[in-house]
């Protein structure tokens, strides 16, 4: 018998290692990494990304006061992902169905919903949930909306609809959930028009990112539903954007669906509502992330351009968060939802027990 | 007018929808060439072409997925659980998403999905194949529990459960698949959904079951009219809701109760009757209500199936004690 064994399993192992390096396009010192998908982008592209990032910081800093005033109700932090959820939204168009989970706010909001919807969504009213916008509401469980984009990109192709898809985000703990793969899969198996974003914050809620799984890349996970992957600089959202739209490309060109893993970082709590994130994060581990900051390196790009300035910043931030406010002043005035309408709500046709329910709450609530 | 098969009428149900609305899609595991493991989808693929009859990967989950997404971009879809016991795979779609769709967006997007799955005991299938899991779902607002006991209503209730534009599980009872055939109309007729059905009436007694428990209720009855003992049945057709003002007017008549399910005693569908009587119709009766159901175990293993099902006799026994009372 020979000692060598009939497969080196060590080595596959090892390979799993071999991916190639996240695409970036502009790096931590706001150096261009690829001259020419930078080049693709004319002033005003750029000027227009970040825009986008100081609109959703300022949305964060802004909803975070309106929770602290106890104004808010559930709220999951967006600060340090505005490349991630700005730059693949911005490659989204009207037309596409967007699936997002309870982080993606910002990216709704973008898609059509307004900012009153999304505080009334925060604070549990289903006006909230009563947005224009083609999309779903903010997911909870993490990996649903996964197998949901399958069948709505199925429904898209069936409907014959050839520029439109369906975006789907998830974090990197959805990831561990078996829906996520069942979606790939599904999605994978018609060849339908998805794009799923995971976009991986490296944390889910205290639980690190290298505990969710022993995959080395989250976009390896895509590989084994026969869907192309791949991991994109989630600070950088000129590679952001780029990805996404490369992949909203090639998916509206009928070749079926595209995973991309966002690297990025949560630089706050999981929610709003008291995780502290100090007890399972050092100062250390988060300090690389601030560095990267996307802002701060778009920033640089636009002033060595002279397209930005402290001032024309200063000024956007103060016009974002009187609108915020005014947005918030539109929230308290819609009434609080009734019950009578919860169970009207519930059937199209009510149940006769229903109907005495509803009733019974007309007349409570008409005291 | 045919004689047809449980199976036979379900087939039937699904052709007239298909023919009557393209937006109406059959999928799940092996429901396209093969014909569903039962054949309850035989030649539909055939006939309306893999974009409308399809076979998806082994996944409940998925499966359940795809439909509320189908769903919500204006599809009807059918999709297949080929086992109910394979549905606990799927409990967050079917409960946690299809069924609260309505309720989120306020009527403004909803994903008419009908879920068809086998159930139920009495065949010797492996385990997880026959369980009844009906009482896992009629706790889910948004979600209607359909359980025909005969191949007529099968067929009118599937017809309308697919034009419903709410959710429906609809559960279909393996051992009655072959076991029993109706006349049943050609083309297209409904049953309503929400409506129990006086299936034989009555004065001294009645029986409230659903699913297979129905025709074994029935056996009884016609075995007490010998003894001029006369018994209403009333089966339930939808276990949820429930239809309480027509067991509530049997019950004004007979004074007496006993309810029948296939089932595990435990908050079941049997136990909701029952709070329902207790609380709207307490003062008609006249004996407690009586309850046949099967013991709290987990489903047995194929060889003790027959002694665990509540069948006739138990139904008999149960009847006798509570006419006597």
């Amino acid at each position: 018998m020979a000692n060598e064994p009939i497969v080196d399993f060590e080595a596959i192992k090892n390979d799993l290692t071999n991916v190639p390096k996240p695409i970036q396009v502009l790096n931590e010192s706001a150096e261009v990494t690829d001259q020419e998908v930078f080049d693709s982008f004319s002033d005003d592209d750029l000027v227009e990304f970040m825009k986008k990032m100081v609109w959703e910081r300022a949305l964060h800093e802004q909803t975070m006061n309106f929770s602290r005033q106890g104004r808010m109700g559930f709220y999951a932090p967006t600060e340090g992902e505005e490349a991630s959820e700005m730059g693949t939204v911005l490659a989204m168009k009207k037309q596409d169905y967007l699936l997002p989970a309870y982080r993606d706010v910002p990216q709704l909001i973008q898609h059509g919903a307004t900012v009153t919807e999304a505080y009334l969504w925060s604070r549990g009213h289903v006006i909230g949930n009563k947005f224009k916008a083609r999309s779903l509401m903010p997911q909870i469980i993490i990996g649903a909306a996964y197998n949901e984009a399958a069948g709505v990109a199925m429904g898209i192709k069936k409907n014959k609809e050839e520029d439109a898809i369906a975006f789907t985000y998830t974090g990197d703990g959805g990831t561990s959930q078996g829906d996520s793969y069942e979606g790939m899969n599904f999605a994978g198996a018609f060849q339908v028009p998805a794009l799923f974003i995971v976009q991986n914050n490296g944390f889910a809620i205290s639980t690190p990112r290298k505990k969710q799984t022993a995959a080395p890349t989250l976009a390896q996970k895509a590989v084994a539903a026969g869907i192309p992957s791949v991991q994109v600089d989630g600070m950088d959202i000129l590679a952001c954007y780029a990805v996404a739209k490369a992949a909203r490309d090639y998916i509206t060109a009928g070749n079926g669906p595209v995973m991309i893993e966002t690297l990025t970082y949560r630089y706050g709590a999981h929610s709003s509502a008291g995780d502290d994130p100090k007890r399972y994060r050092t100062k250390e581990d988060t300090q690389p992330w601030f560095d990267k900051d996307p802002l701060i390196r778009l920033r640089k790009v636009l002033e060595d351009k002279g397209l930005w300035s402290d001032e024309q910043e200063d000024k956007m931030v103060e016009e974002y968060k009187a609108s915020f406010k005014d947005s918030i002043k539109e929230a308290d005035k819609v009434a609080p939802d009734k019950v009578s309408d919860m169970l009207k709500r519930t059937f199209e046709i009510p149940t006769p027990e229903m109907r005495k329910e509803i009733e019974k709450f007309v007349e409570k609530e008409s005291k | 007018m045919a004689k047809k098969t449980y199976i036979q009428a379900i087939t039937d149900a699904l052709d007239i929808v298909l023919e009557d609305d393209p937006k109406t899609l059959i999928f799940g595991e092996d429901v396209g060439k093969n014909g569903g493991v039962f054949r309850t989808t035989q030649g539909l693929q055939e006939k309306y072409g893999e974009d409308r009859v399809f076979d998806t990967p082994l996944a409940e989950s998925g499966i359940l997925g795809l439909a509320t997404g189908l769903g919500l971009t204006g599809w009807r879809p059918i999709p297949e659980i080929q086992f109910m016991g394979f549905s606990f795979e799927a409990v967050d779609q079917i409960v946690g998403q299809e069924a609260r769709m309505r309720f989120r967006f306020d009527g403004t997007k909803t994903s008419p999905v009908t879920i068809r799955t086998p159930y139920g005991g009495g065949t010797h299938t492996a385990e997880m194949h026959a369980d009844n899991l009906e009482s896992y779902f009629t706790g889910t607002p948004g979600l209607r529990v359909v359980m025909p006991s005969n191949p007529y209503d099968a067929k009118g209730l599937l017809i309308s459960s697919v034009e419903n534009n709410d959710p429906v599980l609809f559960m279909e009872n393996l051992k009655l698949y072959r076991s029993m055939k109706d006349d049943i109309p050609d083309g297209k007729y409904t049953v309503p959904l929400d409506k129990a059905n006086v299936v034989r009436e009555g004065s001294d007694i009645t029986i409230v079951a659903y699913g297979a428990e129905v025709n074994e209720s029935i056996k009884v009855a016609d075995k007490l009219a010998e003894d001029n003992i006369s018994v209403e049945v009333i089966d339930l057709r939808t276990v949820s809701p429930i239809d309480s003002e027509t067991i509530f007017k049997s019950i004004e008549k007979t004074h007496k109760v006993v309810i029948v399910q296939e089932a595990q005693k435990m908050a079941g569908v049997g136990a909701q009757v029952a709070s329902a009587i207790s609380e709207g119709a307490v003062l008609s009766l006249d004996a407690p209500v009586g309850r046949v159901a099967a013991p709290n175990s987990v489903y047995p293993f194929a060889q003790s199936e027959d002694y665990w099902i509540p069948g006739a006799d138990e139904i008999e026994e149960k009847v006798k004690e509570i006419l006597n009372y």
